[in-house]
């Protein structure tokens, strides 16, 4: 086995063809989201992706045998953007569909598009495929004119095959592939396809990887298996900061099939020749090792008191507009939301395999952002970058960073304990909701002036949020758990915000509505008692649910209805596009009451106010008896601009708006004043099939602009919109997620 | 101490050596080198490593191998292949059921022990079939929608 090498037949690969605190205030990581930037190019300039790997042959290798290879920065991560990225080039290469070869992120060879996160692989990663692929169609057009005697304006281009309109013959891509055709750097002037001449952008192309995924074929990293391949599992402290005071390791070393248990300060992992053999080693070890366990975390019902009483937290106003109070006010209202840390709570516990041959640690990897974690992989490994190598390889949906990156590093101390032989590591359960970075908690209070006809004059916004970017790869310190734990631990390295319009904990903190007098402030808390990180939509959820609940509080005040209130004050006709649009879609009828049983509420965002529009309505039962929330049906109206494939929206769409139900009514990590005690599907239930509501999904199609990204939109209007359906169906206000049974009990009575 | 089990697996006789109480699921996936069947809990709890065994959709991360017996074992590649796929395969396909896709072998596996004793069954009775078969995604109205057309079909 030879990791350097490129060409291993692993079929992560994807074509059709083949398968049918900061110590000066906030610190502000700008390389965090280069998606933020929209897809509209200023003239003269290149997507930022591809400003930085400006090199075609980094993105496109066109093939002799007829197909094209694809490099992408961006990774799969169960969303389908690989299978939009294909067809965004395809579209702009002028060559059928089947002929594209999606090849996996890997550092030796792929462009560094950081992170595949904030759903910005369409807006960034897509835009740059998009003029890479225009500029070698352009230099494949400048070959064949030259080589057919002819000008570039008479030739026309069908999949791959060039003709003159002077009819001299025809050449194709295939033919003129050679070593440096693309060794160029991409244009800004190249001329892009109208949407008039599209075909393959804009069909619902299935996804490439799905029949892997439904017949047993190699599909994630789980799946992969090298020769002498031996098997790895961690033994993770008892609590965050708990220190292993005795172990006594003999019998586990004893136990069958383990060849070496390695301890590095609190790091503890076994490595054996089974997986079930490691399994019983890491029970062994666990019961071996006595640990202290200081009371060090906060109560786990009195978070928010906690953040409003850090001494060391960061207060800055991200927005304000006229910040004075508007003359004119007949009334002030406040209120207090909250929500509580959320796990990404990934079916399939993370995984990795890391090997090391001839000095290099090649480690395969579902992370988000391979670059990233090379670097903090390095700097623990003490090895320099080109000394290792990361190869993505897909894992289960992680919606956000859960422990793909930690598990990672895992995975490479245990190979090289065994003198760099392949080690395959897979999280337990309990590993991954105990240890993952989870999406922090939230308190957020509001306070709105009205004038006499019920409008909003004045708005004023504080929330308190802990980071919600942890990742490998930031500047100051190395995020990766077992870094930590070790005799020479590293640091993690300061927490810090990401800019607005993006945003982190602010994110969508800034109303899309047209407020005269606003002000935004956030106390941003370096202290993070639970781990945190990237969580899907980061401080959306929080957000959206605390600005679109007050807006329904509002609208009741004013005497308005919901609908009305909220077009009031919009300006953008495309946000009162969609909320028209789910109204007449879900036959929303002004002033109706709820009986006390059933009820319905809206709710809206413009995701990160840059993305997709949102409006979501839910119709639901309340269950007095049990205290329950039956979801009966969510109706979504969304544009998210050009609509790349209008069936991977939908999924997007329907899969957000469920896993937004579930955080909504059922999901909160639990913890004591010790540690994390929520770990596994009973302690941290989810949304369940006899559970589900009805979804219904409008799509509003823009193919003359561009597209936006518009995989988490659809999560943060999830609870405003069932919370307001239970004021409208009882007359109480659910202020606090998650709406399980206690905290309904506890509204109604 | 290891024991040579001999077990039948679609359709093929294999021997193994192993501890009898390993869990079924780990000499699937590294003996034969299945990849169907998943490791998502360990516990029984979400049901990614469902295979079925003796025509019942089983839990194989908590089943152990000396169970097994002559019981036949059918896994996700056991149903068809992506040239030759199986109505439920097909299915999910045609109705791109899946996102990540790491529950998908659970719910075709538990669909099909349904089908099997269901050749109708009714969107409510798939639900409850897969009550305790867990999605992160929210594919599953995708999922009910490949079982109903799956069934028409069978």
């Amino acid at each position: 086995m030879n990791p350097r090498s490129g060409t291993r037949p692993f079929a992560c690969e994807y074509s059709r063809r083949q398968f049918g605190q900061a110590a000066a205030g906030i610190l502000l990581f700008f390389s965090m989201n280069p998606g933020s930037v929209l897809a509209e190019i200023a003239p003269g300039k290149l997507p930022v992706d591809l400003e930085t790997n400006k090199r075609l042959d980094s993105w496109l290798r066109i093939n002799p045998d007829g197909t094209v290879d694809v490099f992408t920065g961006k990774v799969e991560v169960g969303q389908g953007n690989i299978t939009a990225l294909a067809q965004i080039t395809a579209e702009e290469l002028d060559v059928e569909f089947e002929r594209i070869r999606m090849r996996p992120t890997d550092t030796a060879h792929s462009p560094d598009e950081s992170y595949t996160a904030g759903s910005a692989s369409i807006e960034a990663g897509g835009s740059a495929l998009r003029y890479a692929a225009a500029t070698a169609r352009a230099s494949l057009l400048e070959m064949a004119a030259a080589r057919m005697g002819v000008p570039i304006d008479s030739l026309a281009v069908d999949d791959g095959g060039i003709t003159s309109s002077a009819g001299v013959g025809r050449v194709t891509y295939w033919e003129l592939a050679s070593e440096g055709l693309l060794a160029r750097e991409a244009r800004s002037d190249v001329p892009l396809k109208t949407s008039s001449k599209r075909h393959i952008v804009g069909a619902s192309v299935p996804r490439l990887d799905i029949p892997a995924k439904v017949s047993g074929g190699e599909a994630f990293v789980q799946d992969m298996r090298l020769p002498g391949m031996l098997f790895g599992r961690v033994v993770r402290p008892a609590g965050y900061g708990a220190e292993l005071t005795a172990l006594d390791d003999t019998s586990a070393k004893a136990m069958p099939g383990v060849v070496t248990v390695l301890r590095d300060g609190r790091f503890l992992g076994v490595v054996a020749q089974r997986e079930e053999q490691a399994i019983a080693a890491r029970t062994a070890l666990q019961r071996a090792a006595v640990w202290t366990m200081p009371a060090e975390l906060p109560d786990e019902a009195g978070i928010a008191d906690f953040f409003r009483n850090s001494a060391d937290a960061q207060v800055t106003t991200v927005s304000s507009r006229s910040p004075t109070v508007a003359a004119g006010a007949v009334r002030t209202l406040t209120a207090t939301y909250s929500k509580p840390y959320l796990a990404h709570a990934s079916i399939g516990p993370s995984c990795a395999i890391a090997a090391i041959e001839n000095g290099v640690l090649t480690i395969w990897s579902h992370t988000q952002g391979a670059y990233p974690l090379r670097t903090d992989i390095a700097a623990v490994m003490g090895l320099s970058l080109d000394k290792v190598r990361i190869i993505h390889a897909q894992g289960a949906g992680c919606y956000g960073h859960n422990g793909a990156d930690d598990v990672a590093l895992d995975a490479a101390l245990l190979s090289r304990a065994v003198g760099g032989a392949p080690v395959k590591v897979q999280w337990m359960r309990d590993d991954e909701f105990a240890w993952e970075p989870f999406g922090g908690a939230m308190s957020i209070d509001i306070q709105a002036s009205v004038a006499a006809d019920g409008s909003i004059i004045d708005w004023q916004y504080d929330l308190w949020s802990n980071s919600f970017n942890m990742r490998p790869g930031l500047r100051g310190g190395v995020n990766l758990l077992a870094a930590w734990h070790l005799a020479q631990p590293f640091q993690h390295s300061p927490p810090g915000e990401i800019p607005l319009p993006s945003g982190g904990g602010d994110r969508n903190a800034v109303p899309y509505y047209d407020f005269p007098s606003q002000r935004i402030t956030e106390h941003f808390l370096p202290n993070m008692p639970i781990r945190v990180s990237a969580h899907r939509s980061l401080g959306a959820f929080g957000n959206v649910f605390a600005i679109e609940s007050f807006m329904d509080e509002l609208a009741e005040i004013a005497g308005a209805d919901p609908v009305e209130y909220r077009l009031r004050h919009l300006t953008d006709d495309r946000a009162k596009a969609v909320i028209r649009s789910v109204a007449d879609r879900a036959n929303w009828r002004s002033g109706t009451k709820g009986d006390g049983a059933r009820g319905r509420g809206i709710s809206f965002l413009r995701y990160e106010t840059t993305k997709t529009y949102v409006a979501l309505i839910a119709d639901i039962l309340v269950d007095r008896e049990s205290s329950t929330i039956l979801l009966e049906r969510i109706t979504a109206a969304a544009d998210s601009g050009l609509i790349i494939t209008p069936n991977g929206i939908s999924n997007q769409l329907e899969g957000a708006i469920i896993q937004g139900a579930s955080w909504s009514l059922k999901e909160m990590v639990r913890f004591d004043r010790q540690r994390v005690t929520s770990r596994d599907w009973a302690t941290y239930p989810i949304l369940t099939f006899p559970e589900l509501p009805e979804v219904d999904v409008v799509l509003l199609n823009h193919p003359e602009l561009p597209p936006l990204g518009a995989g988490e939109a659809a999560l943060p209007p999830v609870p405003a919109a069932i919370a307001n359906a239970f004021f409208n169906a009882t007359g109480k206000r659910l202020r606090d997620l998650p709406f399980d049974r206690d905290r309904v009990k506890a509204t109604l009575t | 101490m290891p024991e040579t089990f001999r077990i039948n697996v679609n359709g093929a006789e294999h021997v193994v050596r192993a501890e009898g109480d390993t869990p079924l699921l780990y000499v699937l996936r590294n003996d034969l080198r299945l990849n169907g069947p998943k490791f998502g809990c360990g516990l029984a709890q979400c049901g990614a490593c469902t295979a079925i065994v003796g025509g019942e959709a089983t839990r194989t991360c908590t089943f152990p191998l000396s169970a097994v017996g002559n019981a036949s074992v059918v896994t996700l590649e056991g149903l068809g292949t992506v040239e030759k796929p199986h109505a439920l395969q097909k299915a999910f396909i045609a109705e791109q059921a899946a996102q990540c896709g790491y529950c998908t072998n659970g719910m075709i596996m538990t669909a099909k022990a349904l089908l099997d004793r269901n050749q109708h069954p009714t969107s409510a009775e798939i639900r409850q079939a897969l009550a305790q078969n867990l999605c992160r995604c929210g594919t599953h109205w995708r999922i009910i929608r490949a079982v109903q057309s799956a069934a028409g079909g069978i």
